[in-house]
């Protein structure tokens, strides 16, 4: 095989397997959301349920499952795909799959923006959105301020998250033991992460919002593959290192801040689907549009999860995802660990 | 892109006055310096004396506090990033390659510059890539895993990732450290190859003098910051020089294969010998 040859093979080879991968997790995805929309209270077969979003059926299953299941899900695929696609970014930029929102603060912050909200403020409903949104990017500013200039580089961004994070959380716990135990209950509900029925007047500015962002992502992703080659040799490449980690990660923060808003800091999905993703397409990329994909998956299949496997309650998403994706995400590690130590 | 063996009338990359700091300590204190186009430089000195941030600042990787560095006479801090980029390469000394990479799409990444505002791959990176995957002698390994490589092999496929970017020069932050001597032999052998086949101006910092002397057109010798001397290297290299730059009390005498000087230690300055 001559040299030409061999490079467009593995090219072509590299780019096969992102697609299949990309597809088979996007069918994964979309028959998680239709079983979304089939199982519950009644259940629906699938036939009706294609037929109520045509707006052909009867308008019974039309109400249950456009009016109340769709929004639901289409929440779960939002936000599942804006935290799998943060956590990529992160990742990626900082050079360590330990580097995500949830663990170096964002999460924690819009937390406690919003515990505050609820508890010390008395608000409901959008305003605790906003004040969550607010409160993620306000923490990450912060992070990013008192690590410095060069702050984005690698372990000292998430060392200082860390301490952030850890901050936040004294102050969720400091308001969370004075406050009335009624209010606590309201906020810890909203901790653990869930998925209400969201009207449509409220997703859509969040999908708006998320789109951009994944498009701006989208655009410096040939960027991103550079930037993994570490700070000096990008630079060399021709990348402004310092400024293109800063969009990055501010992307992926505002992402993290419009997820957090909609459903809570759910748990594990921005930490677990980067390397679910790059398991599953075996390549050095930062494995975005795959990274989206499984979080999407991952979170919608949480939420059908803690929808229906208590019969007489349902549970928060955020309690399911870890569950779930844990063992998904060790059997991954495993797999991998042990075909690394056939080929060494 | 300069071609193979064409007049080199351009400046090239040069130092004046430069003078970098590195965490707040004066590394670079106030070099002229001329990377020949189309010679070998052999930038050397004791551990410690500035060659390292010497590179990254012609590199434009540090920004000089007084002083400039010039690409053909314009600043290079004007160059947009990607100009800049195609003309000149840098190879740090210990890059890491993401994990689990291969090595046609590590080499591939050294496209990045030529590719435009939105990229695109197309027949051109294709061919630059397999050239340098060729020129290399890895293009066996395209497909194999980075992880998987020796360090000779590792070191011939970041090399290739440089030519792939396609510079007129080339500057290596010790291209042969942590290679048996074998193989420091034979990537500077690529060097010297791609110096003579492609006109690929080479700049790099070396430790070992001997291999400096035996490999570069220009030897620069840099002690605290400042040029101790600058030529060719049968002309500067005595025993004199190697005691003043490396506190070494040595013979300097000619290599018996190429004539070139070479350094035959009897201990240190201060008296061992």
């Amino acid at each position: 095989m001559t040299a030409l040859a061999a490079v467009r093979d593995a090219r072509r080879r590299r780019l096969r397997r992102t697609s299949a991968v990309i597809g088979a997790v996007g069918v994964l995805a979309l028959l998680l959301v239709l079983a979304s929309l089939s199982l519950g209270r009644p259940t629906l077969g699938p036939g009706t349920v294609l037929r109520a979003i045509a707006g052909s059926g009867d308008a019974a299953a039309g109400f249950i499952v456009v009016d109340l299941r769709l929004p639901r899900v289409v929440a779960a695929v939002l936000v599942g795909a804006a935290f799998g696609l943060a956590g990529a970014v992160f990742q990626a930029v900082l050079r360590n799959p330990l580097a995500s929102p949830d663990i170096v603060g964002v999460t924690q912050g819009a937390s406690a923006a919003a515990v505050v909200a609820v508890l010390s403020l008395g608000l409901v409903g959008v305003p605790v959105s906003l004040a969550a949104l607010v409160g993620g990017v306000v923490v990450a500013a912060i992070s990013l301020a008192l690590a410095g200039r060069s702050g984005t580089a690698g372990s000292r961004f998430v060392l200082i998250g860390i301490a952030v994070a850890f901050l936040t959380n004294a102050v969720i716990g400091f308001l969370l033991t004075r406050a009335d135990i009624r209010a606590a209950q309201g906020a810890l509900v909203w901790l653990v992460g869930s998925l209400s029925s969201l009207p449509w007047d409220q997703l859509a500015p969040a999908a708006i919002a998320i789109a951009i962002l994944a498009a701006g992502i989208g655009f410096l992703s040939p960027r991103l593959r550079v930037l993994q080659l570490g700070p000096e040799l990008a630079s060399g490449l021709g990348i402004r290192v310092g400024r293109t980690r800063l969009l990055l990660l501010a992307f992926a923060i505002a992402l993290v801040g419009v997820g957090t808003a909609l459903a809570g800091p759910i748990a594990f999905v921005a930490l677990a689907a980067p390397p679910i993703a790059r398991a599953l397409v075996s390549d050095a990329g930062a494995a975005l549009a795959g990274s989206a994909l499984v979080g999407a998956a991952e979170l919608v299949g949480a939420d059908l999860v803690a929808q229906n496997a208590l019969p007489d309650a349902q549970l928060p998403a955020g309690v399911v995802t870890g569950i779930l994706g844990a063992p998904v995400l060790l059997l991954l590690l495993a797999r991998r660990a042990r075909s690394e130590a056939v080929t060494a | 892109m300069t071609p193979a063996g064409s007049a080199h009338p351009a400046e090239g990359l040069r130092g004046e006055d430069l003078r970098l700091r590195y965490d707040g300590a004066d590394v670079v204190r106030g070099i002229d310096l001329r990377i020949r186009p189309g010679a070998v430089t052999a930038i050397v000195g004791a551990n410690g004396c500035g060659k390292s941030t010497l590179l990254r600042g012609l590199a434009r990787q540090l920004v000089p506090h007084a002083g400039s560095v010039t690409l053909d006479g314009a600043d290079v801090r004007r160059l947009p990033s990607r100009e800049l980029a195609r003309r000149v390469g840098l190879l740090p000394q210990q890059p890491s390659a993401p994990e689990g990479i291969g090595v046609a799409d590590l080499v591939s990444r050294g496209r990045y510059p030529h590719h435009g505002f939105l990229g695109g791959w197309d027949a051109t990176d294709s061919a630059a890539v397999a050239a340098a995957l060729e020129e290399t002698g890895v293009s066996e390994l395209a497909s194999a895993s980075v992880d998987q490589l020796s360090g000779g092999q590792r070191q011939r496929v970041w090399i290739a990732l440089a030519l792939a970017q396609e510079p007129e020069i080339l500057l290596l932050d010790e291209p042969t450290t942590f290679l048996d001597l074998a193989h420091q032999l034979e990537v500077l052998d690529l060097l010297a190859r791609l110096n003579r086949v492609r006109g690929t101006t080479v700049a790099m910092v070396l430790h070992d003098l001997g291999l400096a002397a035996r490999y570069a057109d220009d030897l620069v010798v840099l002690k605290e910051g400042r040029i101790l001397a600058a030529g060719a290297p049968g002309e500067v290299l005595d025993a004199e020089l190697v005691a003043d730059a490396f506190g070494l009390d040595a013979l300097v005498i000619p290599d018996p294969v190429t004539g070139t000087p070479l350094v035959v230690p009897r201990g240190t300055a201060s008296g061992l010998g």
